[in-house]
């Protein structure tokens, strides 16, 4: 098969081997569940639960604020992950580059493990794409690959011609994809065949492996079918974007503003796969993730399979957490983000964290030096950006110089800050530009509203003086014709007499 | 001689009709310069620049009665557009008109209210609730925090509270300034 190479891209050190050479593990259940309303990208949920209540594995706890057509909402349901009851709904710290805390319903587990009636849908095939659709919406699934977008917004997307299931796994020290293509190859699949039946007409298939992952490679080969093409591509990270890999594999470039649906892609990563066979052969909801724990700071680095809302730690403990961990990472090693503890529960988007002892943190990395105008950031920008230029603009708060050079293409990929000789947290800018311009955008959207309802509140009073001003004259001429009238009828009964 | 005066008048005449057309024709409502400035300012609404509401200031600035600085809400960014927009030097806020702060959040405490609709009467944008003798509320989505409640509540029941920050109002801070010998390098986490 022809591969199209995309501009860019930068061949870090994968660190894989750490997590990937033992069986995914079942963690144990926790004895608190912390699920949080909001786990993927859209509306947060509402609970429907309350406190004191008994939940069953699998019942829904909070769901979309318009109560029905939840499937045609960017939202997506919160189940129970395990039985147990309701103990609270309050706010907690939850994993976000922020450390804030949000809204989250606790669970105390009994260990029972009591299943809600699990409905699958064995006859998939038989039915009509959009009621399949809405089943996968009711079992909350978003893309596991980290982004956690719902993933029935995305087999919403009309006529399709390709479905490319994404296995590259670029990001360091991520290998949970890697086991689950090694271990399930084949509920892989025929996950696939499903989202394929829900997009309609969609033709092809593609699963597509970075060359890094021979094993995986081989498995999904042997469990293919001539309904599937499993391509092996080659290592460079970022890969696994959705662009660069709808790039890598069809030749095509998706516009700025579009979506690759607009050019008959969709994209699913290869869990989201797995968790749709899932939901629709054996009916069971989202309620666990695959999670690789890693770096220098555990003994046992490992992948697991976790039940969502389980709180880190205990987790990490399961690893057996070494001394002097420095630093604790969600997400993989070029694009994850520091967390201020481990207290955090795992959610949808959690797929690695990596814990860090002070030998592995580059300290000379966080010293920042001058730019020197080398060039390097150009070179490996996937998207052809000009990461220097966007640094100047948005170093000096130049959000519309920003704007103009693009910045709302990047992907914070980081490659542009991994080659930095001058170390500078190029990213980091951007994030700070893009949250600014955000944040005005919105505040000018609040000044329009209140203007409008400023404008309306005058017109509003101008309107009533006017409508009591028109009815005081109205009422004088009344009064005063009748005034008149009388004189006139006392004058006439003068003159009679 | 004749046929130059008379072509001259003729040319005269025809571009008096044209313009005359084009202003009919092309007529602009309203002032521009005061809609470009009214954009600017942040629609609060306060009247603490001594106008009774953000169009009125527009206008003024527009005729040269108000200075560019006498708009707390909108602050430093505020000043920096219009003296941009108004190619004029940027002046400090003026300290008479008020300071820049945070926006806030006004909130009635309903256990105190009795109902007087003094404050609703205030409200520049219609965010206050409620009828008399009947308990009044804060409509928090619409609140600009102007203040404008607060002065004639007679029982002092509305407060300025802060807006607390939630995941999805947080911001991506600037990033912090590179460590230095003053400013020795920060333990790692």
């Amino acid at each position: 098969m022809t591969l199209w190479p995309f501009h860019g891209g930068v061949k870090p050190d994968g660190h894989k081997s750490l997590s990937n050479q033992t069986p995914i593990l079942q963690a144990d259940i926790p004895p608190f569940l912390i699920l949080p309303l909001l786990q993927h990208i859209g509306e947060p949920t509402e609970p429907i639960v309350k406190v004191g209540e008994k939940v069953l594995k699998g019942q829904i706890v909070a769901h979309c604020k318009q109560k029905k057509d939840c499937h045609l909402t960017m939202s997506a349901p919160i189940h129970a992950s395990s039985s147990g009851t309701v103990v609270a709904i309050e706010h907690r710290a939850v994993p976000h580059p922020s450390g804030l805390t949000a809204p989250c319903i606790i669970i105390e587990t009994d260990g029972k493990e009591e299943w809600i009636e699990c409905l699958p849908m064995t006859n998939y095939a038989e039915l009509a794409p959009d009621v399949v659709r809405k089943h996968i919406a009711r079992a909350g699934i978003v893309g596991l690959g980290g982004a956690g977008f719902p993933a029935h917004i995305k087999l919403n997307s009309g006529a399709i011609d390709t479905l490319i299931i994404n296995g590259a796994e670029c990001e360091p020290y991520i290998t949970c994809d890697d086991r689950i293509m090694r271990e399930r190859p084949d509920e892989i699949i025929a996950g696939a065949k499903i989202v394929m039946h829900i997009l309609g007409g969609a033709k092809h298939c593609l699963i597509a492996v970075e060359n890094n992952k021979p094993e995986a490679y081989k498995a999904l080969l042997e469990a293919a079918d001539e309904r599937v093409e499993v391509v092996q591509i080659p290592t460079k990270y970022p890969m696994g974007g959705e662009r660069q890999l709808i790039q890598t594999l069809t030749g095509k470039e998706v516009g700025r503003s579009q979506i690759p649906a607009s050019v008959g892609i969709v994209v699913h990563n290869v869990e989201t796969a797995r968790t749709v066979y899932r939901a629709v052969q054996l009916g069971t909801p989202l309620l666990s993730r695959l999670i690789t724990i890693t770096g220098g700071g555990v003994e046992k680095p490992q992948n697991f399979e976790v039940l969502l809302g389980t709180p880190m730690h205990v987790i990490i403990d399961q690893c057996r957490r070494k001394e002097g961990v420095e630093r604790l990472i969600m997400g993989g090693g070029m694009m994850g983000f520091a967390l201020p503890n481990d207290e955090m529960p795992i959610v949808k988007t959690t797929n690695c964290l990596i814990l860090m002892r002070a030998d592995e943190i580059e300290t000379s990395r966080l010293l920042e030096m001058p730019c020197i105008r080398c060039g390097a950031c150009t070179q490996v920008c996937p998207i052809s950006l000009l990461p220097q230029q966007l640094y100047w603009h948005a170093k000096a708060k130049d959000f519309k110089k920003a704007q103009a050079y693009h910045i709302f293409d990047c992907i914070e990929c980081n490659c542009c800050a991994y080659v930095c000789p001058s170390h500078i947290p190029l990213v980091s800018y951007y994030r700070y530009a893009k949250a600014e311009i955000h944040a005005c955008q919105h505040k000018g959207k609040k000044a329009e509203l209140a203007k409008k309802r400023h404008e309306f509140r005058t017109f509003r009073l101008q309107r009533d003086k006017a409508e009591k001003k028109a009815r005081l004259k109205k009422l004088k001429t009344a009064s005063n014709a009748s005034k008149e009238a009388t004189i006139k009828a006392a004058m006439e009964r003068v003159k009679a007499k | 001689m004749i046929t130059a005066i008379s072509l001259l008048s003729l040319l005269a005449l025809l571009f008096g009709l044209l313009l005359g057309y084009a202003s009919v024709r092309f007529k602009v409502e309203g002032d521009p310069v005061v809609d470009q400035i009214d954009a600017i300012l942040p629609q609060q609404q306060c009247g603490k620049c001594g106008y009774p509401g953000c169009r009125p200031y527009a206008e003024a600035i527009a005729k040269g009665e108000a200075e560019i600085n006498q708009c707390p809400p909108g602050g430093e960014v505020c000043i920096l557009a219009l003296a941009d927009l108004l190619d004029c030097e940027p002046k400090p806020l003026s300290t008479e008109h008020g300071i820049e702060k945070q926006k806030m959040l006004a909130v009635i405490d309903e256990s105190t209210c009795i109902g007087c609709t003094l404050c609703i009467q205030a409200c520049p944008v219609d965010a206050i609730l409620g009828a008399a003798k009947c308990m009044h509320t804060v409509i928090a989505e619409e609140c600009t925090g102007c203040e404008r409640c607060i002065a004639p509540c007679p029982v002092d029941c509305i407060k300025m509270v802060s807006i607390p920050l939630a995941v999805n109002t947080w911001k991506w801070p600037y990033p912090a300034l590179p460590p230095t010998l003053q400013n020795p390098m920060e333990p790692v986490l």
